[in-house]
């Protein structure tokens, strides 16, 4: 429970002249759920698709199980274990369900996950695997998004924004399954605008404002204001110089 | 009668414009390059076929067997180097990049072979054709080549649809990040595409100098077809590929009809008229592959 697994290390970002990760560092140990919580622009997804390979960072590093990944390409990562549910599920619009997952297990390290552990995992797919994505809903959608990212059998599944434009019982749906995910030995990585969701499935939560760590802990830790404070910045000085809350 | 040889012998030069444009509707639809050097390279894969082939003692029918693997091979580097380089700096640079492979092409080709026109060997078999009726010959050669044309459109559409490497290709082709999250090193998959154009178009350029002659500048002449038919067609569909390539041969076919002149301009009216009523072409879907 306690080995580092993912070691996020003074990573600093530019979009061109834009600074969107400004000196983050974190360690994600292996079993746990980290979620990264933050409001929109406060430089999330970039974390996420920086640790993915789609970024180069300007500076900082990123290591796997003591490994620097900093400079190797998407796809080796994805061999090494790290795997990426982006935002907006980004699915092969010209293909069916199946056809999806078949490209994410071209590539798989070996490990619990394959088509046939999704379909039991997603009961409804094995009778619309046939079907083109796109006569999908969201949320089906994001499942299957889900699914392909985890045939590759991942060390870290990374999720971006999962909740977006999905009805509530939806999402509690897809987060009622991160345990079942847990259980096959996979550590996740959540991002998440939605604070009271990405809080109560995680285990520790990091939460970015513009690009800084303003917070970081477990639930259990922090109280609502504390939460607030470092989502929406009001108040961040002072916040610096009392509690202890940005480590 | 007169309208029936009109269709066929349209649909006879279409197979070629299938063949010579599902190379140049690949490249486009995976790698987003406009190859402008596309005709190019079949005019290159002619003169393989009819220098390199006597000096191995392969009969220019068979020409392919040798070329068609050459030219795959030399995709995969061209794409894993210049072509890879320049998407690598934007957009913009692939056409001007390919642009300039075409005029260094043409222009070595002038020096070394003269701007005489040559055509690949088959004996006798160009003069031979089949005469079902009065007004109607179908020349073997044509024939020969429509059902290549056929063939490879097909074999491409099950290489595309049920093999991994062709479903990786589709899928760089859909979402080229999420096809990286996925695993695929989009380099490679590049490659292999660039390959399969490759070797299409070199096979179109052997079909083209066994039905006619070439010259070192035949290639932009039929560069200029194949967008055609790729538009006529729909980007990105294969088959919309044959049709637009069928649609375009019988158009310039009743053009020559009419008046002999008028033949590439009744093509061009038809791309024209599919440009403006259907911009996507005949097959054309957005984001597909197969």
């Amino acid at each position: 429970m306690t080995e580092a697994l993912l070691e996020v290390e003074s990573l600093t970002v530019h979009h061109g002249q834009l600074c969107a990760i400004d000196d983050v560092s974190f360690t994600q140990r292996e079993g746990e759920v980290l979620a990264v919580i933050g409001a929109n622009g406060a430089g999330k997804s970039t974390l996420l698709r920086t640790i993915a390979g789609l970024h180069q960072p300007t500076s900082g590093c990123i290591r796997l199980d003591g490994q620097d990944i900093t400079t190797l390409s998407v796809n080796r990562r994805v061999a090494l274990g790290i795997s990426l549910v982006p935002e907006g599920r980004r699915l092969f619009s010209s293909m069916t369900l199946e056809e999806n997952l078949q490209v994410g297990a071209y590539h798989a390290n070996p490990g619990p996950f394959d088509i046939k552990r999704i379909y039991e995992l997603f009961e409804w797919m094995p009778g619309r695997r046939k079907q083109s994505v796109w006569q999908l809903s969201g949320g089906e959608q994001q499942a299957v998004a889900i699914g392909r990212a985890l045939v590759a059998n991942p060390r870290v599944l990374m999720m971006d924004e999962l909740s977006l434009g999905l009805a509530p019982i939806i999402v509690e749906k897809i987060y009622a399954l991160l345990p079942e995910i847990l259980a096959q030995g996979v550590s996740i990585l959540i991002v998440e605008q939605d604070v009271s969701q990405g809080v109560n499935a995680a285990d520790r939560v990091h939460c970015l404002l513009e690009g800084h760590t303003s917070m970081m802990g477990t639930p259990a830790e922090l109280t609502s204001e504390e939460i607030d404070r470092a989502y929406f910045g009001a108040g961040l000085h002072n916040l610096t110089a009392d509690s202890g809350v940005l480590e | 009668m007169i309208w029936l040889n009109i269709v066929i012998q349209g649909a006879l030069v279409g197979g070629f414009y299938a063949l010579f444009a599902c190379g140049l509707s690949l490249m486009f639809g995976v790698l987003k390059v406009i190859n402008l050097a596309h005709g190019d390279m079949a005019v290159v894969a002619g003169y393989v076929a009819v220098f390199l082939c006597p000096r191995l003692h392969v009969a220019g029918l068979w020409s392919f067997l040798i070329v068609v693997p050459i030219f795959a091979l030399l995709g995969y580097v061209v794409q894993r180097t210049l072509i890879q380089k320049s998407i690598d700096r934007d957009p913009f640079t692939t056409l001007l990049v390919t642009f300039g492979l075409s005029v260094v092409i043409e222009n070595l080709l002038l020096e070394l072979y003269s701007a005489n026109g040559r055509s690949v060997n088959i004996g006798s078999l160009i003069g031979e054709s089949w005469h079902p009726a009065s007004i109607i010959y179908i020349s073997y050669v044509s024939l020969a080549v429509l059902a290549a044309a056929v063939l490879v459109l097909l074999a491409l559409q099950l290489f595309l649809s049920k093999s991994g490497i062709g479903r990786l290709i589709r899928a760089v082709a859909d979402d080229q990040e999420a096809a990286q999250l996925s695993g695929a090193n989009y380099r490679h998959v590049f490659g292999i595409a660039a390959a399969i154009a490759f070797a299409t178009v070199a096979l179109a350029g052997i079909a083209y100098g066994m039905m006619t002659q070439f010259a070192p500048t035949s290639g932009g002449v039929n560069l200029l077809f194949a967008f055609e038919v790729v538009v006529i067609g729909g980007i990105g569909s294969l088959w919309g590929t044959l049709v637009g390539g069928i649609a375009l041969g019988i158009a310039q076919q009743f053009g020559a009809h009419i008046n002999l002149s008028y033949q590439i301009l009744a093509g061009n009216i038809l791309f024209l008229v599919v440009l403006a009523i259907r911009p996507q072409g005949l097959f054309g879907r957005r984001n597909s592959l197969a």
